[in-house]
């Protein structure tokens, strides 16, 4: 055996095969005309709530699906499927993050020409989901009012990845002395320009703009 | 916790890279990793010692190569490296900006490998 090692070039990205599967499922989405969206939060930002809601309320004009990610339990599928959309539950095990793969096997057998959004809804966790493309395109950061301001500097990587912020829980913005101006500035900090909306799932507050702005996003992905 | 699975990954790509070329082992891996990347720095190495374990890279070494953040900057019309990625701004004139150059990197750059 020769003792001294050799150096060999490699440049290799270590998400490779992962980024491969979501640009492939990227352009499968939109060969459909199907606008994607994945959802992303600390655990108990009101993810679920939010897309119950927004399943429901896009339904009389859209056809709407959604995957949603947990490391265990059907629960979160369960109270999606309220909502009457075709709901599917990814149980990622002990991962804690989800991954164009797992959105692939997900989709099998779905035909996805039906559908106007699917939307994707992550493990609850700011951190890892960070690094992996699920071929979305649009990727919403969620923080709720309980959080705390800082979020988006605690956790710059995840906001800097998203596409659009939303403030949830804006009915309880008062009894948690949510600083809104603090808020704006940091997630501004992390991601200059970063379009952000506050909504209330649960009393429809800020509902309509969310709504409207998926809408217009859906147009602009059918625009040749 | 992701950075197991990424270091699984990192083996398992520097595995089949020495096959390729030849090696027995491998004594090292050079990565390079953006500070936006996602992945902290601490717990790769922690994972990636495990993920060696029982394979031809026990015993190697990670070899990072940090890679800050770099912005452009629309006002400088230049590439500008941010001093923290709590603060995405040109760090000369401080015009905001999240056009990101570099900074993303998971990248395999070389191994060392042993024939």
């Amino acid at each position: 055996m020769n003792s001294k090692p050799r150096m060999v070039e490699v440049r290799q990205n270590v998400l490779k095969q992962n980024d491969v599967v979501a640009r492939a499922l990227r352009e499968k989405f939109h060969a459909q005309g199907l606008f994607t969206i994945s959802l992303v939060s600390s655990p108990g930002a009101g993810k679920t709530t939010f897309l119950e809601k927004t399943l429901t309320q896009l339904q009389p004009k859209h056809r709407v699906a959604a995957l949603v990610g947990d490391l265990a339990t059907e629960n979160d599928a369960q109270r999606l499927a309220r909502s009457q959309a075709p709901v599917k539950q990814i149980n990622t095990g002990t991962l804690c993050h989800l991954e164009a793969a797992m959105v692939e096997k997900a989709l099998e057998g779905w035909d996805l020409s039906t559908l106007d959004f699917l939307f994707i809804e992550n493990v609850g966790n700011l951190v890892c989901p960070a690094s992996y493309d699920l071929g979305e395109d649009l990727r919403v950061v969620l923080l709720s009012v309980t959080e705390g301001e800082d979020k988006p500097l605690k956790y710059p990587t995840i906001f800097n990845t998203a596409d659009l912020a939303v403030i949830t829980k804006m009915d309880m913005a008062d009894a948690a002395e949510f600083d809104m101006m603090a808020a704006t500035a940091n997630i501004q900090a992390v991601r200059p320009g970063l379009r952000t909306l506050t909504v209330s799932a649960k009393t429809g507050q800020g509902m309509d703009e969310y709504l409207s702005f998926l809408s217009s996003q859906l147009i602009e992905c059918h625009a040749p | 916790m992701h950075e197991l699975s990424i270091a699984m990954s990192i083996v398992e790509m520097a595995q089949e890279e020495s096959a390729r070329r030849g090696g027995s082992r491998v004594s090292s891996v050079h990565l390079k990793l953006g500070a936006l990347s996602g992945v902290v720095k601490e717990a790769l190495v922690s994972a990636y010692e495990l993920a060696c374990e029982q394979t031809e890279l026990e015993g190697s070494e990670l070899k990072i190569e940090d890679i800050p953040v770099v912005v452009f900057c629309p006002r400088c019309q230049g590439e500008r490296t941010i001093a923290s990625i709590q603060w995405f701004c040109c760090p000369e004139c401080h015009t905001p900006t999240g056009d990101v150059v570099r900074g993303k990197e998971l990248e395999i750059v070389a191994l060392e490998i042993l024939t």
